[in-house]
């Protein structure tokens, strides 16, 4: 085990420790996205067959509703963001080099959110939802991780 | 209470892995490279990733060099001329708008036009999965393209599927055959900008043309009224010509010579630039892009019940939405560490209840847990604060073996953070199969199905697959005597190390 050991002198104890505990998933799951009300970003809220033994269909709808209205905040045109978006454009668009934009705010709040439901809801259930940004706000991706019989 | 390590590779807690280049160090040697650096696509980037544009640039020179030149001319020599006779407004109005426009072309070169991030091997996996069986007996094969069908606001679009992505092009998009990548609401490839432009560029590129409308009829009407005013002065033009200014060394008056120049390439951009300021202005009105108006996808003349279903309603509200409304960050984290996750997991089959596949976790040289603890109790770690990197989650499939498609050469994968060098196997047919990091010396049993889908994930995305190749489905029937001869193989190189 010449890499094992030499990994441990290489980084903290801890990092090998959160190794050993990695849990392997099992299966991944897609959610894919809605586009009956247009582009708006807005996830289908049918829950997969493959995890419906794990939770039940109102709460996950509530984890893809919620979120659906976060996105949706993000694009929809409001007199405030509107106000914003002329006056970002009346700079030249250099006022994006120092501030975020609406958008940019709401998708952090969605990551806040995910990672929330994550840990009050799906990982008792051995679900792990990854932030859709991450897979180009195509995809809900669930990771079904192998349930602790024990 | 459980919950899943969400990065491994986080010796710290408190660490982002995205912003920490820590948490992606490998044994010290190379420091971790960014996301941009992987990424597929033929894009080129400068200032470490922050700034992204298309290969050839020739183009774009060209036009940044027209407006600079005719600027310089004139802020040289006609704003000083017209400053003194006229107002003082007109070189601020003229630096203004110069501005505006430079900073908005700028926008729209450097900017992300809105690429979507290739599929995961895992997403890719899934989609061939609903997709029929290519020809096993063929190895050319290739299935007819996919098309999946939606209704958006209760017109039926199209959906096509993009082999080289190997995702279902959301509606809107398009893939650029000359940056290799999938662009929403994909307007055209502009080789003046020196990019696409894309949904997050195209209010950058309508505001530039726009703009660049405004300047050149500004800077022509100013030449225009320093040659009068001058000719007035000297009683003729060529009088005017011989006057020597104190200002610049030069022989003789530059001043009506480079109005001369300005005008002319104000003249003859003036007339492409306003059509397409006029296009451009009718497309955001309708909210249609390039490509449908060219094709007339939303024409009525198709039929009467054809509208166009991206629409906001009105004018107005396209207009304010398409310049006003608030743009999107960009889908592709150019700057973010590439953090080596997980090798391939098994993604779930259809026909297999999940429970089958068991708990334990497979110990052999292809995946990442250690041979000494096969139980797969969830972790409870409390590493979980850091959701907000980009790296994603470490039991997520080697999305980074994606974004290495075009080159193999395995720097994340032979490098992870455990200071392992991963195994590379040499397949018969020539191809480099990435076996992720080897810990374990003893290649436990497993069951074949539960680490074939793993290697077939694998050998898809190590081989720089741009072709479009599909992956076989899941559970075709190869035994686990191969597989244990590739670990096996493993095993020698690890050794030899």
């Amino acid at each position: 085990m010449a890499g094992a050991s030499y990994a441990a002198q290489v980084h903290e104890p801890m990092a090998m420790e959160n190794i050993q505990r990695q849990p392997v998933p099992i299966g991944k799951v897609f959610i894919q996205r809605d586009y009956s009300d247009g582009m708006k970003v807005k996830f289908q809220t049918k829950l997969p067959l493959e995890i419906n033994d794990r939770i039940d269909q109102r709460m996950f709808e509530t984890t893809v509703i919620r979120l659906n209205e976060i996105y949706g905040d993000a694009e929809a045109l409001k007199a405030r963001i509107f106000c914003e978006g002329c006056l970002i454009c009346l700079t030249g668009y250099l006022a994006l080099l120092c501030v975020k934009s609406h958008y940019e705010r709401k998708v952090k709040e969605a990551a806040r959110y995910i990672q929330s439901q994550n840990d009050e809801v799906y990982a008792p259930r051995g679900l792990v939802l990854v932030d859709p940004f991450e897979r180009g706000l195509r995809v809900i991706e669930i990771v079904i991780l192998p349930q602790d019989r024990g | 209470m459980l919950s899943p390590q969400t990065n491994i590779s986080a010796p710290r807690p408190t660490d982002s892995p995205s912003s920490s280049r820590y948490a992606a160090l490998d044994n010290g040697a190379n420091m971790a490279k960014r996301k941009w650096q992987v990424l597929p696509g033929r894009n080129s980037f400068y200032c470490d990733g922050r700034i992204m544009m298309a290969r050839q640039k020739g183009v774009f020179y060209l036009t940044l060099g027209l407006i600079v030149v005719t600027c310089t001319l004139f802020f040289a020599f006609d704003c000083p001329f017209l400053a003194g006779r006229l107002s003082v407004a007109i070189p601020i109005v003229g630096a203004l708008i110069t501005i505006f426009c430079l900073s908005t072309l700028l926008r729209t070169s450097f900017s992300d036009p809105g690429v979507l991030p290739r599929a995961t091997p895992d997403e890719a996996a899934d989609i061939e999965r609903q997709m029929e069986v290519p020809n096993p007996d063929n190895p050319t094969y290739r299935p007819p393209p996919r098309i999946k069908e939606v209704t958006i606001n209760g017109q039926t679009v199209k959906l096509k599927y993009c082999f080289t992505c190997k995702i279902f092009r959301p509606p809107r998009a398009s893939h650029c055959s000359l940056c290799d990548n999938c662009v929403e609401q994909f307007d055209h490839h502009c080789p003046w900008v020196g990019n696409c432009v894309g949904k997050r560029n195209y209010r950058f590129f309508y505001l530039f043309i726009v703009s660049t409308c405004f300047l050149a009829i500004y800077v022509f009407a100013c030449n225009i009224t320093t040659i009068v005013l001058l000719s007035n002065e000297e009683g003729g033009f060529l009088e005017a010509l011989k006057r020597k200014p104190a200002r610049y060394p030069l022989p003789f008056n530059f001043t009506p010579i480079a109005s001369i120049i300005e005008a002319l390439i104000c003249f003859i951009s003036i007339w492409s630039v306003l059509g397409l300021a006029g296009f451009h202005t009718y497309l955001v009105a309708s909210s249609q892009t390039t490509n449908e108006d060219i094709k007339g996808t939303w024409s009525s003349k198709r039929s009467q019940a054809t509208f166009n279903p991206y629409s906001h309603g009105s004018v107005i509200s396209n207009c304010c939405m398409a310049i006003c409304g608030s743009l999107a960050p960009s889908l592709i984290d150019r700057r973010g560490f590439v953090v080596p996750s997980d090798p391939a997991v098994v993604t779930s089959s259809p026909t297999r209840p999940l429970h089958s596949y068991g708990t334990a976790a497979p110990t052999n040289t292809v995946n990442f847990s250690d041979s000494e603890d096969s139980n797969s109790r969830l972790s409870s770690s409390s590493d979980s604060d850091h959701h907000d990197n980009k790296g994603g989650l470490s039991v997520t499939m080697t999305s980074n073996l994606t974004d290495q498609s075009t080159d193999p050469s395995p720097f994340t994968v032979a490098n992870d953070t455990m200071g392992q060098r991963s195994t590379s196997a040499v397949t018969s047919n020539g191809k480099v199969l990435h076996l992720g990091p080897v810990n374990s010396v003893h290649p436990s049993p497993t069951t074949p199905r539960e680490t074939q889908p793993l290697l077939r994930s694998e050998v898809t995305m190590g081989d720089g697959d741009k072709q479009g190749q599909t992956v076989s489905p899941l559970g075709a029937g190869e035994g686990g005597d191969s597989l244990q001869g590739m670990s096996n193989w493993g095993l020698v190189k690890l050794s030899s190390v």
